[in-house]
Parts: C-alpha cells; structure tokens; sequence
C-alpha cells in the first residue's frame, strides 16, 4: 500500500462517500454536517453536527465517519458533535437539492429567520413542479420530512422541512 | 449588551443542574405519554406526527442532560432510567393520562407554546452552552407548535362533539399549567444575571399567545387562572405507573451495553 500524505482534503472526500442513513442517495457532506475536519500528524479529528437532535442515525453516522476515515488507514480517529451554528437546512449542497427531487423528496425552501411562526413554508412538486400542493401530513417518516399530495400530477410524496 | 460567559459559580453550577434536570423531565415524561399514542392514534399519519414530536421532545431532553453532565451531573441515560417518582422533577401538567385525543393534543400545544417561547428567551442565555441548546431545540419546536396549533383549532371549530371535548379539556389542564411558570429555589439568581429566562415575562407572552388563539381564534373559554400549587417534588398517582412501564427495559438489563 502507497502512503499518501493525510491531507484534509483527502479526509473531506471520503467523508463525502459517507451516505446519510435515513436519504442515501446524499451524502453527510452534502447535507452539511461534516463542520471540520483536522488533521494532525498521524491523528484526524472530524467535527460533524446532528440535524435533529433527535435523529436517531446519530451513532451510525458517527461510526461510519470512523470507519470511512479509518479505511484511509488512519489509526487514531476522534469524532466530535457540535451544536453551534445550529443545522440548517440552507447548508444541503445544490447537488444534493437535484438528487433529493430525483429521488422523489421536495428539497427544502430556504429556512428565513422567523424562529417562532405559524404559517408553513412553499414546497414544489418534486415530479411535476408543480406548485398547487397540500400537505397531507405535518410529519412524516423522518424527523427531517412530511408528507405532500401534488393537486397537479396527483402524486403523494415527501418534502423536506426548512429548518 | 451582556458579555457571555462560560464559567459559573458553584452555586449558579448547582442551580443550573437542577434547572436542566427540571426541564429534561418535562420533555422525558410528556414523550412518553405521546409515545403511548404509537399504534392508537385516530390515522395513521397522526400516530406517525406524535411519534415524531415525541422523538424531538427526547432530543431536547437529551440536550439537556448532556449539558447537565458536562457541569458534573449523572449519565443521562442513569438519569432518565434510575429514578424513581420521588426524585423525578417534571410537573404535575405531563404526567396526567393521556385522556382522548382534545386531552392530548391541548396539553401538547400548551406546553409547545411555553417551551418555543422559554427556549426563544433562552438562546439569549449569558451562558453560551445553553444558548447554544436553546437555539438547536427551538427549531424543530415550532413544527410540534403549528401541528398542535392546527389541531386545537380544528377541534375547537369542528363539531359540538369536538368543541365539547377540547373545552373539557382545557377546563382540566389550565390550572396544571400554572406549574411550569413556578422558578426552582435560587432560579432568580441565575435570571438576575441572564443566565436563565425570565419565567414570570415567558409566562406573560405565553398567556397572551395561547390566548389570541384558543380564545379570539378557537373561542373557547379561558378558565380563571390559578395558582402554581405545590411543588415539583409533589405528584398525582400516575407518575409512578408511567415510570414502572417507561423504565422496565432498563432495570431489566441492567448491564446492556448496546440498545
């Protein structure tokens, strides 16, 4: 095996083959949890940040960054959360935003600054883009989601909470 | 401006633990009898929304007790699991039964309405790290607020059944309410310095939220109000039989090391 030299950008880029367990067809880095990644000398530590706090991929997700950073053959790996800046939504990569409407999911609107309202926030038909959509459910399969009927092509689907 | 600090005195250490361990057990309890719902709920999608809210209010709880350890608290999980009704601190409000669904989902949206309104105060906090919790949990907060909101409407509006129902409901909790706006012992202290919310301004915006909507929106009657009673060291009998079942996986395994 050629030793290559442990660079961040290498880190970064297997961590960007790491899928997020709950959406596969993403990865943790394109959904912005991976804050930072530090290498020093033969040891690497990896920042990453839950969505919700509740999400309970959260032990996944932690050993599968050990695993995807340990397969680079780095023995000493830590793996740390953080909760600051909080999550957002705003951070899923433009890549990602396509591969989610592919696969079926409204990707999120843009999360706004109003923490505490009422009024729920405009989602597109991921297979028509349409907008004359209802929400059938508030919640849905995942923390992240709910649920959406489009009145235009008449499918069902799953839309992304702003957060 | 207030500076942030990350350092507290011993006492606004102990104050604060306790604090976090008030708040964790309304969330931990409250999920639980959300949690009772899986499988029963009216449709399916709504067994699936009080699951979720559920699964969120635990997240919170765990934000809570992690900080908590991290001032030199227990475990959270040894916190959640190994104490019994007499040392858990969750008030009076999240313990009751569930009821019917009006039950459920008004004591929902009047305990959302205080905690998205507590933790909008809190991610003012002087002390970085539970700012830092309050504004993580205050997001996914006002998803459970526009569901319960919706619900509370919808029951209140809909039939005389339903409008009956709700109003019982509210009859019933209103006055269990007035507990979660009760400070602990030495709570002012950590107020005084911006550490902890203000209650006394929470419970003044929370009266008047809840007010505009379930009176001027809904209009169902607001009962008058009433006092905090006793504190949260005290019970109804249905804390203890919520704790047999909700801890039973626990103490049974007590060596497990995986879940």
């Amino acid at each position: 095996m050629t030793t290559q030299p442990l660079t961040p950008d290498a880190i970064w880029h297997a961590l960007s083959t790491v899928p997020d367990p709950e959406i596969p067809v993403v990865s943790i880095t394109d959904m912005g949890m991976v804050r930072d990644v530090a290498v020093d000398g033969g040891s690497v530590s990896v920042t990453f940040t839950p969505t919700f706090s509740g999400c309970p991929a959260l032990h996944v997700i932690k050993a599968s960054i050990e695993q995807a950073v340990r397969d680079l053959g780095v023995a000493d790996v830590s793996v740390q959360s953080t909760l600051t800046p909080p999550w957002t939504t705003d951070w899923i990569n433009e890549g990602a935003r396509e591969r989610l409407r592919e696969y079926g999911i409204a990707p999120p609107a843009p999360a706004g600054h109003g923490l505490i309202q009422l009024d729920v926030e405009p989602t597109r038909c991921p297979r028509c883009a349409s907008m004359n959509v209802r929400m059938t459910a508030s919640f849905g399969p995942t923390l992240c989601k709910r649920m959406y009927v489009c009145d235009s092509c008449r499918e069902p689907f799953e839309g992304f909470k702003s957060v | 401006m207030t500076a942030t600090t990350t350092t507290l005195t011993p006492t606004q250490t102990q104050t604060l633990l306790l604090k976090l361990t008030v708040l964790a057990d309304d969330e931990i309890i409250l999920a639980h009898r959300g949690g009772e719902w899986t499988g029963h709920a009216p449709i399916l999608e709504e067994d699936i929304a009080l699951a979720n809210i559920a699964q969120d209010e635990l997240g919170h709880a765990g934000l809570y007790l992690t900080l908590a350890q991290s001032l030199g608290g227990s475990d959270p999980d040894r916190v959640a699991f190994w104490r019994g009704p007499d040392d858990y601190l969750n008030a009076r409000l999240v313990e009751l039964p569930k009821g019917d669904w009006a039950l459920t989902m008004l004591r929902q949206f009047l305990y959302d309405t205080y905690e998205a309104l507590w933790l909008e105060a809190a991610t003012r906090s002087t002390y970085a790290p539970l700012a830092e919790v309050a504004a993580k949990a205050v997001r996914e907060e006002k998803f459970h607020l526009q569901h319960t909101a919706l619900w509370a409407e919808r029951l209140a509006l809909g039939t005389s059944e339903s409008t009956r129902r709700i109003q019982t409901a509210l009859d019933e909790l209103w006055p269990y309410a007035a507990q979660l706006f009760q400070p602990i012992d030495g709570e002012a202290e950590l107020t005084g310095v911006g550490i902890l919310p203000d209650l006394s301004a929470v419970h003044a915006r929370w009266h008047d939220l809840v007010t505009r909507h379930l009176h001027d929106k809904c209009g169902l009657i607001l009962p008058a109000n009433a006092e905090a009673g006793a504190g949260r060291d005290t019970h109804t009998e249905h804390l203890a039989p919520l704790l047999l079942e909700m801890q039973s996986v626990a103490r049974d395994y007590p060596d497990a090391q995986d879940w």
